[in-house]
């Protein structure tokens, strides 16, 4: 129910590499999944609100002000590629 | 064995208070046994022990999941792509423990990013079952459950998603607290599935369950979906279940893979909490059946979003082959990432691709409500729902590893109360064929001084030692 091609399709669209074998192991892998998942589509389930939220929470604002944030040499302490105070990466045009 | 280890952590303070014992002591010995560990339960071992002043936890040592982030400290939430990643801030939920005097004493082994149920999904090897080290010791948070067992630590923390304390618990005979969502701050864990994942203690006893959850509560302007618990959190002391009503669902007996042994057991501490004063009918809760469907299209969904961000630019893992960003990013993902995390994200992100989003996110939000509202249900007639916490003992390294719809059916009792943001306790229940089973204890939201007080009647009336495996 999952096929090979949109296997491919989706690991594009999740930035993931998959190697020759990786891809039919994972077409049967999620078709197995999914076919369980399935059981749900059975359901009646018109004018069921999805939920948002699990508990009531009021307001999550808070007031503007101005705090120090993380200094920017810790920011990019762990980073694997630092150029010009900010993160190096490949070229997108590469 | 010395006899500080058959101390609880609970004594272990009040002995530390009443300086019967020292705080060096304790540490030493604690130190000593984590940094032995031979169940690959540690992934990180302190070198000495932070001072952490006079606070209720008393000096006591305890170890937190990877997936904690502590200043400093590898934090790698088990996973390739944060091998040797030290976060610039700490959780607040290890912030709060330390300020109420425990000091950190290790991190502990897990499935990479809280996916998995037996811990064989961490990127640094399978954690061993002290119990039988041919088993795997539940998932995720599998370290801290086999540490508290084996007596490597007094105390732990973890996290649940769909049964990651409480099932890891259950399979290791120790207590296992799922707090209601919000309660504790989810500030600093590395995430999973946001709307899910929930802190809380892996301990010996329920008491041990209830000091150590007492200081992790409260409203955190970091987390704006914590909340202040409207309760303070108490030691328990019930000594039995009078006026307690006890709801049993209706599919108890027939779960799939429930085990003979574990089906036993259960049914053995219903009766005793029939003879504490428990009234027990059978419940009805027709959507839970449907909870692992649901959970596997939620949980993934948020966890290919949150997973995002492993991309080798800002830290973790970079892979790179000069030949672009795109590829980078992709190789750097295909290397770091082990078999389950790839699975989840390919499952996340085809349930929210254009074309499936209704069809799969959608009604399993709207079965999330239904499931919801069946507790809401139950909650009117009963103080408790029960169920066995886990429908199966420990199973064997492997055993599971090439089917991983079996594997997620190890949640079927313990995915349910997340999807509905509800606390709920694994207790030990005694053991089927020489290993330990879990009885689990749910309640509505906000419950946790009546869960733990219930837990606690009936862990007297089990009697169950878990000081059993400490080498």
């Amino acid at each position: 129910m999952i096929d090979r091609a949109e296997v491919l399709h989706v690991a594009r669209l999740a930035r993931l590499e998959l190697s020759e074998g990786e891809v039919d192991r994972m077409a049967s892998e999620l078709s197995a999944v999914l076919d369980h998942i399935e059981t749900i589509s059975e359901l009646e389930l018109d004018g069921v609100a999805p939920t948002s939220h699990v508990v009531e929470v009021g307001s999550a604002l808070r007031a503007d002000e101005p705090r120090p944030s993380l200094p920017r040499e810790e920011a990019l302490a762990s980073a694997p590629a630092v150029a010009a105070d900010g993160f190096e990466v490949p070229s997108p045009g590469a | 064995m010395s006899d500080l280890l058959a101390l609880s952590a609970a004594q272990l303070a009040e002995r530390i208070r009443a300086r019967e014992l020292s705080r060096e002591e304790v540490w030493d010995t604690y130190r000593e046994r984590a940094a032995a560990d031979d169940l690959n339960a540690f992934l990180w071992v302190a070198a000495d022990a932070p001072d952490t002043g006079d606070g209720p936890l008393g000096g006591v040592p305890f170890a937190a999941k990877d997936l904690f982030c502590v200043r400093g400290v590898p934090s790698q939430a088990g996973s390739r792509i944060l091998e040797g990643y030290r976060p610039p801030y700490t959780a607040t939920a290890v912030e709060k423990i330390v300020a109420a005097g425990a000091p950190l004493l290790g991190k502990t082994n897990q499935d990479e990013f809280a996916m998995g149920s037996s811990n064989e999904n961490s990127g640094y090897g399978p954690v061993l079952n002290p119990w039988d080290r041919t088993r795997v010791p539940g998932g995720s948070s599998g370290g801290s459950a086999a540490a508290v067992a084996a007596g490597q630590v007094p105390w732990a923390i973890g996290t649940d998603t769909g049964g990651s304390v409480r099932q890891p618990a259950a399979l290791s005979g120790i207590v296992g607290l799922k707090p209601t969502y919000g309660a504790v701050s989810r500030y600093g864990m590395i995430a999973f599935a946001s709307s899910l994942d929930q802190a809380g203690p892996l301990t010996r006893d329920v008491t041990d369950a209830a000091l150590l959850f007492s200081v992790m509560t409260g409203r955190d302007p970091c987390d704006a979906t914590s909340l202040e618990h409207p309760e303070a959190i108490r030691l328990p002391s019930a000594q039995d279940l009078q006026g307690v009503r006890l709801g049993v669902p209706d599919d108890v007996e027939s779960a799939a893979g429930i085990e003979p042994g574990v089906l036993e057991a259960f049914r053995a501490t219903v009766a005793r909490a029939q003879e504490l004063g428990a009234e027990v009918d059978t419940c009805s809760l027709p959507h839970a059946r449907h909870g692992i469907a649901a959970y596997y299209v939620i949980a993934p969904a948020e966890a290919s979003s949150n997973l995002a961000r492993y991309d080798g630019v800002r830290y973790g893992l970079r892979v790179d082959g000069d030949d672009g960003l795109l590829a980078m990013y992709t190789r750097t993902r295909h290397e770091g990432f082990g078999a389950e995390v790839r699975r989840r994200i390919m499952l996340g992100t085809y349930a929210l691709s254009s074309g499936y989003y209704e069809a799969y996110y959608g009604r399993a939000q709207r079965v999330r409500t239904k499931i919801a509202d069946d507790f809401r249900a139950a909650f009117e007639r009963f103080d408790f729902v029960v169920t066995p916490t886990s429908p199966g003992v420990a199973f064997p390294l492997g055993a599971k590893t090439d089917d991983p719809l079996a594997m997620y059916l190890n949640d079927f009792f313990t995915v349910p109360m997340p999807l509905a943001g509800i606390p709920a306790i694994s207790i030990p229940n005694g053991l089927s064929e020489g290993l330990p089973t879990g009885f689990q204890i749910a309640g509505p939201a906000f419950s946790e001084n009546r869960i733990l007080d219930a837990a606690y009647a009936l862990e007297q009336a089990i009697g169950f030692d878990t000081a059993a495996v400490h080498a």
